[in-house]
């Protein structure tokens, strides 16, 4: 069946089976590669996409449940060819080792900033808990997060 | 890559919903797809035909009523978690069910008729004296959360009924929740407790007490109950309670019988002290 969304802003229509999992249809009929499969079971996160502004595993969502949908993956968070800053701050901490749980880490930590621009480094902690680096740079990663906070009382960017 | 070619019907509405189950009742029921992704992913699950819920938005949501709050059964765990008139203990537990992204997707209704004895609202709905509402081409039926689990995975639930929603009863008391797991996030729990207890005038007027994870189905320990009801919650109290408790759990991968039954003692004991302090 055809299945229509956008992807990192742009209309997509693709040919799938109703039960491809998201992540398949992303990267193999779309070759968009940023999510990986970490475990292909909820576990790890590194398929983060976010759905309608959600973070959500696409190895666990059924292409038929994004009919009409909008997708964002790591490769729509750059804008004009400018980095996230999220994605700067990930640079500058060096929140990056094999960089397999990467992708995932920076969707979720844009859906945490875009809904709640001043979280504490608890918040940030909390809603990051279902992404896994098997690097363990755990400690980077949220520095990194906490760096891309807008600080209170200035303008967003 | 998972290869599941099985045809998928999509209904819109609630009707539409409804009358499909009519038609296909042994077709797998798909919501979120936390669980089921899983079996499929796995191999466990082979279905031949699935009745896709996700586009219902009639199943979606939090209503308030006069007389308690009404979930629909597509709601998530997310937009639980976010809703302020919702009792905090079960807000608290929608932000133990995995992590973010399984509460951006999992609902309320695929947790209750996944009916897994470790599934952590299921304590919580024991406690609140929930009601689901299930719903037929028949008609609809009303079930109390505590007659609803009947076994390992069996429910009250017949092959042309669908969950639609979750009434939660305006209810007296202090309610808690807490959850033993390997770590906070992404982990199911070794034993979950749901607890509710109101008191007038320093004495107990109503006790609700609600374990999962430690026998085949999530049961309120009754005996506790007893043991609360009439009675100021002092320390002799507590430790009574605490005795009363009987419950059989098992070895299995996430923990022993052993650990299961001396956790349980010790989280009733710790939050019902917490309670009694106020
Ligand atoms: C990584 C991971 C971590 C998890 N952690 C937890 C956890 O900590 N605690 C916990 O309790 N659970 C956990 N789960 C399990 C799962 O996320 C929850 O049970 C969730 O609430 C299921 O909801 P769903 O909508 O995704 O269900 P689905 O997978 O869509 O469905 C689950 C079951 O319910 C049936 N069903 C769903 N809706 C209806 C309806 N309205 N009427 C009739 N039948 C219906 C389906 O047929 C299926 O049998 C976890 C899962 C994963 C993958
Ligand atoms: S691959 Fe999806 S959560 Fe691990
Ligand atoms: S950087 Fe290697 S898994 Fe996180």
């Amino acid at each position: 069946m055809p299945v229509n969304f956008t992807l990192n802003g742009r209309g997509v229509s693709v040919e799938a089976t109703p039960m491809a999992r998201l992540l398949d249809v992303l990267r193999e009929d779309l070759r968009c590669t940023g999510p990986k499969e970490g475990c292909g079971e909820g576990e790890c996160g590194a398929c983060t996409v976010l759905v309608d502004g959600r973070a959500v595993n696409s190895c666990l969502i059924p292409v038929i449940q994004v009919e009409g949908a909008t997708i964002l993956t790591v490769e729509g968070l750059a804008t004009d060819g400018r980095l996230h800053p999220v994605q700067e701050a990930f640079v500058r901490c060096g929140a990056a080792q094999c960089g397999i749980c990467t992708p995932g880490f920076l969707v979720t930590a844009r859906a945490l900033l875009d809904e709640n621009p001043h979280p504490s480094r608890e918040e940030a902690r909390e809603a990051l808990a279902g992404n896994l680096c098997r690097c363990t740079g755990y400690q980077k990663i949220i520095d990194a997060v906490c760096e891309a906070i807008v600080p209170v009382g200035t303008a967003g960017c | 890559m998972l290869t599941c070619t099985a045809p998928v019907h999509q209904p819109r509405s609630l009707d539409e919903a409804i009358a499909c189950r009519a038609i296909h009742p042994f077709a797998t029921v798909l919501a979120g797809g936390t669980d089921i992704m899983v079996y499929l992913e796995a191999g466990s699950l082979k279905p031949s035909s699935l009745l896709d819920l996700w586009k219902v938005d009639a199943l979606r949501g939090i209503t308030v009523q006069a007389d308690g709050v009404r979930i629909g059964a597509l709601t998530t765990w997310t937009d639980i978690a976010r809703e302020a008139r919702m009792p905090a203990a079960l807000r608290d537990c929608a932000r133990t069910v995995g992590a973010l992204q399984i509460q951006n997707r999992g609902t309320v209704g695929g947790n209750i008729v996944n009916a897994s004895p470790a599934g952590d609202s299921l304590p919580m709905w024991l406690v609140l004296d929930a009601v689901f509402e299930v719903r037929s081409w028949h008609g609809t039926r009303r079930i109390p959360a505590a007659e609803f689990w009947r076994g390992y995975k069996r429910m009250d639930l017949a092959a042309d009924e669908l969950l639609v929603g979750v009434h939660v009863p305006a209810v007296s008391g202090d309610v808690r929740y807490r959850k033993v797991g390997t770590r906070l996030a992404q982990a199911i729990s070794k034993v979950v407790l749901g607890l509710r207890v109101a008191t007038v005038d320093g004495l107990v007027t109503e006790a609700r007490v609600a374990f999962g994870s430690v026998g085949p189905t999530p049961a309120r320990a009754t005996a506790v109950e007893h043991a609360l009801v009439g009675r100021a919650l002092s320390p002799e109290t507590v430790d009574n309670a605490v005795a009363a408790l009987q419950i059989a759990p098992l070895d299995d991968i996430r923990s022993t019988a052993d650990y299961r039954n001396d956790v349980a003692r010790r989280i009733l004991r710790a939050e019902l002290l917490a309670l009694a302090r106020g």
